[in-house]
């Protein structure tokens, strides 16, 4: 069996050691690799599967220094206490002079290293400005076979949260108290709404009730009702932990998982178009939009690499 | 003939007294260490210095996890009272005046003090000595705290608050510049954050006494200060330091007693600037070093410590100790420095440099305030610090700051000093160890549990009720036999944990043609691996000195590699969890506590278990030349010593080094 379909087997019979493994093949770019990671998300396609993998893929966004990373941790150990495992896949910004960068995410998020059931990779966004690292996608879509949840974790405001829109099934932005720029972004519609927004520091009390109070009355003025906004605390004493987990079972609950899930596919495989072909691959589709159109009337049933090479010929054939 | 009438006389009436002299000391257990008080003693020092081990000063049992490798090696072990007694026996506590240097700890060590010296008949009331109890540069440099910065406060200004009432001799803080120096902080950034830091425990102070006991508590504040090598400068920042101290102690919290402003200082001189390279010339460092905070009267320090000649090679044996000490003794009664008035007044240059370092520092202090005061701008400082720490290491890179036998006049006869059979260092006798837990178990046994339970209960309750002063409970524990790791176990439970920032997302990129290559070199392999070289660094054990792993960690994102950095106190498991859930493709680990003996074969062990054996593992650290061979034949692929100043060619060795694995691993694949 090649290395892509065993670690594809593996991921199926819920083998969560697979998974540095599958992250280390998704993230090379070298040709070999590249094939072996198709043969994998082939072989964990809902057409090879028969359904759509099971796990919750969250969205984790927000601007620098809101404290995303302890929240995470009380996440964690929330899903863990209700014998949940969950992988994270934590997107760092890339230097741009070096290319280099410091993964710091790791650093912050607090987990028992004895703890199998618990998978944490950091990964460079590399040289692409905000959003996910190519790799991130592929990513999240293998191990959301074997993982209950998959995070998905970035930094930034009005980039980063519309790409990870393609990808999770919800989509959590994280401010804290005082963050006027969020507020002013919503207003404007520079950021996507998205489907749950949190306030941390709720210890600090009254700003954090004032920005809960600003966020809902903007929500509101956009007409928009679903939004779930709430405060929490990830400092001792914590609170607002586990409504939040309850918030987002209830989001995906209500959730056309096929549907998005779909949606996500066929946004992946044009991503990973971009990424190959440029802008003059997108030229030759006829722009960004009229791809995602075009993807729109493609068969469900296709997986990312099929969709990829679907989108490649026409970009080959269209004069 | 007569003196002009306005001209002072050049010499004092009477001979100043010499400041307290003190050495650093401490290891292995109490009984040993009491040993080397009582020599120290008879050997003309005046005071008394204690250093802790780490699991001591970040509140760990000899017999918990991260304590492995630990126990005793860069201080004494001290885990109940039973310890503190013998540590201090036929030591009269009522004339000795005992410097601890103990932090996130400071409340538990005090009161184990306290009780033992009740033991000798002596009461709180005559107890003179401090407890350094300097949280935030722990957080900035040092590493050893235990508790989030919030509760870490409250206890210093509890113990503070408590002090200034019933032990009225002791300085219950000691505010450090001088570990912001040994993290790279120029004289402007040592000024201003010691400072700053200064205000941020006054204020916490201020909430828990009454108004009118401002006075007293500002003058039981003293500091601890580093002293570097171009001293003329030094000696100028101490004066500036006490030119602001007075300031602030008059306008800001209106202390009217001018001896309660005044600036009371004890002083270590530099580490950072020891070289492991022709270690002998850390003798004349040492002493140049000692003229900058002795030389001008006006700003003498009123307690000095040297370190030993041999510190960047090891733990330094008695007789470095003792040379230490022999200098100090005859700049105080061979010299004539102490027969005069202060020799710098009216220089202009010193009022010049004074001026230039005032201004700097009053700036930079200000934007410490914008952010919220010293604890809010933790992680501000700490970026500072990491980028001026950086920034010199540019330079002795580059030849611009000199450091003779490391960068210039290399050329070396061999040295006498080091060819002893010891290798010229302490080496702790690793029985040490198991001895302390056995201790530790013993004492367990012979204790009246009830009560040390019903002690810790009322730890807990007190913990929580944020009103009450911590002192009164903890001393109660200390008399009911409680340890060190149970007590900070219990705080650790009311509090929670916390991971300081690491200072190295902020830093600055730094450029040059040398790093032009490197990013190639790293690109091409990054092709030929197929994803980004990555690397973690990782700090095992209790060490908190981080900032050689820092330096590393910045240059090796510059040069265009990914980095997984997680900071500090680090177990073997949870390092090899990283390295095998991040896909890294080498391990660097930095150790400086000399525990690098028994944590690295674990680390190395850990790795093979969790499936990531073939990755190659590189060290730096204080590592005598016998255990750098030991360790390479354990299969560390490079060790590496503080003579390797070069990160660029740390760098390339590391290139090399993957590219080697890479092309061996691909010769078997085909």
């Amino acid at each position: 069996m090649s290395a892509g379909a065993d670690l594809g087997e593996r991921l199926r019979s819920g083998d969560l050691t697979a998974a540095p493994a599958v992250l280390n093949l998704v993230e090379n770019r070298s040709a070999p690799a590249r094939a072996q990671a198709q043969e994998l998300l082939a072989a964990l396609s809902p057409a090879a599967l028969g359904h759509e993998p099971d796990a919750h893929v969250v969205g984790l966004t927000g601007p620098p220094g809101v404290g995303k990373s302890s929240l995470l941790s009380r996440l964690v150990s929330d899903w863990r206490a209700r014998g949940r495992t969950v992988a994270v896949l934590a997107v760092d910004p890339s230097s741009r002079r070096s290319g280099g960068s410091l993964l710091g995410d790791r650093a912050r998020i607090e987990v028992d290293p004895t703890d199998r059931g618990v998978y944490i990779r950091s990964t460079a966004v590399g040289e692409r400005l905000g959003g996910l690292a190519p790799a991130t996608r592929a990513a999240a879509s293998a191990l959301a076979v074997a993982f209950d949840i998959v995070v998905i974790e970035t930094v930034g405001v009005g980039q980063s949260e519309t790409e990870v829109a393609d990808v999770a099934d919800t989509v959590v932005v994280v401010v804290q108290p005082g963050s006027g720029d969020v507020l002013q972004f919503l207003k404007s519609g520079i950021m996507e709404i998205p489907d749950v927004l949190v306030v941390t520091k709720a210890d600090l009390g009254r700003p954090a009730l004032r920005a809960l109070a600003d966020l809902r009355s903007a929500l509101r003025s956009l007409g928009e009702r679903e939004t779930a906004v709430m405060a929490v605390s990830s400092v001792s004493p914590t609170s607002g932990i586990a409504e939040l987990v309850d918030a987002l079972d209830a989001h995906r609950g209500g959730l056309d998982l096929p549907n998005r899930r779909l949606r996500a596919r066929r946004l992946h495989a044009l991503a990973d178009f971009a990424a190959e072909h440029g802008e003059r691959g997108l030229r030759a589709l006829g722009g960004r939009r009229a791809a995602e159109r075009w993807l729109e009337e493609q068969d469900p049933g296709l997986d990312v690499a099929a969709l990829e090479r679907a989108l490649a010929n026409r970009a080959a054939t269209t004069p | 003939m007569q003196l002009m009438s306005d001209t002072p006389p050049p010499r004092l009436p009477e001979r100043d007294r010499p400041w307290m002299m003190r050495t650093y000391a401490g290891h292995s257990d109490a009984r040993r260490s009491n040993e080397l008080y009582r020599s120290n003693l008879a050997k003309g020092q005046t005071g008394l210095s204690v250093a802790f081990d780490l699991p001591t000063q970040t509140g760990y049992d000899p017999d918990h996890e991260l304590a492995r490798g630990e126990v005793g090696k860069v201080g004494v072990s001290v885990a109940d009272l039973g310890d503190m007694r013998t540590l201090f026996e036929q030591i009269p506590l009522g004339e000795m005046n005992t410097s601890m240097t103990i932090n996130a700890t400071a409340a538990w060590l005090l009161a184990l003090y306290i009780v033992a010296a009740e033991e000798q008949g002596v009461a709180q009331e005559q107890l003179q000595g401090t407890t350094q109890n300097d949280i935030l540069k722990e957080y900035l440099s040092r590493g050893t705290y235990a508790f989030p910065p919030g509760p870490s406060m409250r206890l210093i200004a509890d113990t503070i608050a408590y002090t200034v009432e019933h032990v009225p001799k002791w300085n219950p803080i000691n505010i450090c510049s001088y570990h912001l120096q040994e993290a790279g902080a120029t004289p402007v950034q040592e000024i201003a954050y010691a400072m700053s830091n200064a205000i941020a425990v006054l204020d916490a102070v201020s909430a828990r006494v009454e108004q009118d006991r401002m006075g007293a508590v500002f003058g039981r504040i003293s500091f601890f200060v580093n002293a570097g090598v171009r001293f003329i400068e030094e000696h100028a920042k101490v004066r500036a330091m006490a030119a602001l101290w007075d300031e602030i102690g008059l306008e800001r919290y209106a202390v009217q007693d001018e001896r309660h402003r005044r600036f009371r200082y004890g002083v270590q001189v530099n580490s950072l600037g020891l070289t492991e390279a022709q270690p002998e010339n850390n003798a004349y460092r040492i002493a140049l070093e000692s003229l900058a905070v002795t030389l001008g009267r006006n700003a003498r320090a009123r307690a000095l410590q040297l370190p030993a000649w041999n510190e960047a090679l090891g733990l330094p044996r008695p007789w470095d100790q003792q040379w230490s000490l022999r200098l100090q003794q005859v700049l105080a009664y061979e010299t004539d420095l102490l027969d005069y008035p202060d020799i710098f007044e009216g220089s202009k240059v010193m009022e010049g440099l004074v001026a230039e370092l005032l201004a700097g520092a009053r700036e930079e202090m200000a934007r410490v305030q914008e952010l919220g005061g010293a604890v809010d701008a933790v992680d501000y400082m700490k970026a500072a610090l990491v980028e001026s720490h950086r920034e010199r290491i540019n330079r002795i890179e580059s030849g611009d700051l000199v450091v003779v036998g490391v960068n210039r006049y290399r050329e070396t006869e061999p040295s006498p000093l080091t060819s002893d059979a010891d290798g010229g260092i302490l080496v702790v006798d690793p029985a040490v160890e198991a001895e302390r837990r056995a201790a530790l178990e013993e004492w367990r046994g012979t204790r009246d549990q009830a009560a040390v339970d019903a002690a810790l209960a009322e730890l807990a309750r007190v913990a929580r009720d944020e009103a009450e002063n911590i002192m009164p409970a903890t001393i109660a524990a200390a008399r009911a036999g409680v340890s060190t790791g149970e007590w900070s176990q219990t705080l650790r439970e009311e509090f929670g944990s916390y991971r300081a920032p690491t200072g190295v997302g902020e830093a600055a990129s730094v450029s040059g043609a040398d790093l032009a290559e490197l990013r190639d070199q790293v690109e091409s392999l990054s092709e030929t691996l197929g994803r980004r070289l990555k690397l973690l660094v990782g700090k095992p054990g209790l060490d908190g000195h981080s900032n050689g792993a820092e330096q590393i960690a910045v240059r090796a994102r510059d040069v265009g590699m990914d980095v997984v950095y997680q900071g500090i106190r680090l177990t073997p498991k949870e390092i090899a969890t990283s390295a095998a859930q991040e896909g890294v493709h080498v391990v660097g680990l930095s150790i400086l506590s000399g525990s690098h003996a028994e944590l690295i074969p674990s680390v190395i062990e850990a790795l093979g278990e969790a499936g990531v054996g073939d990755v190659p593992v590189i060290v730096g650290g204080i590592i005598p030349d016998a255990d750098a061979a030991r360790l390479r034949q354990a299969g560390v692929a490079a060790v590496y010593t503080p003579k390797d100043f070069d990160l660029g060619q740390i760098m390339r060795d590391i290139v090399e080094l993957v590219t080697e694995r890479q092309r061996a691993s691909a010769g078997v694949r085909a």
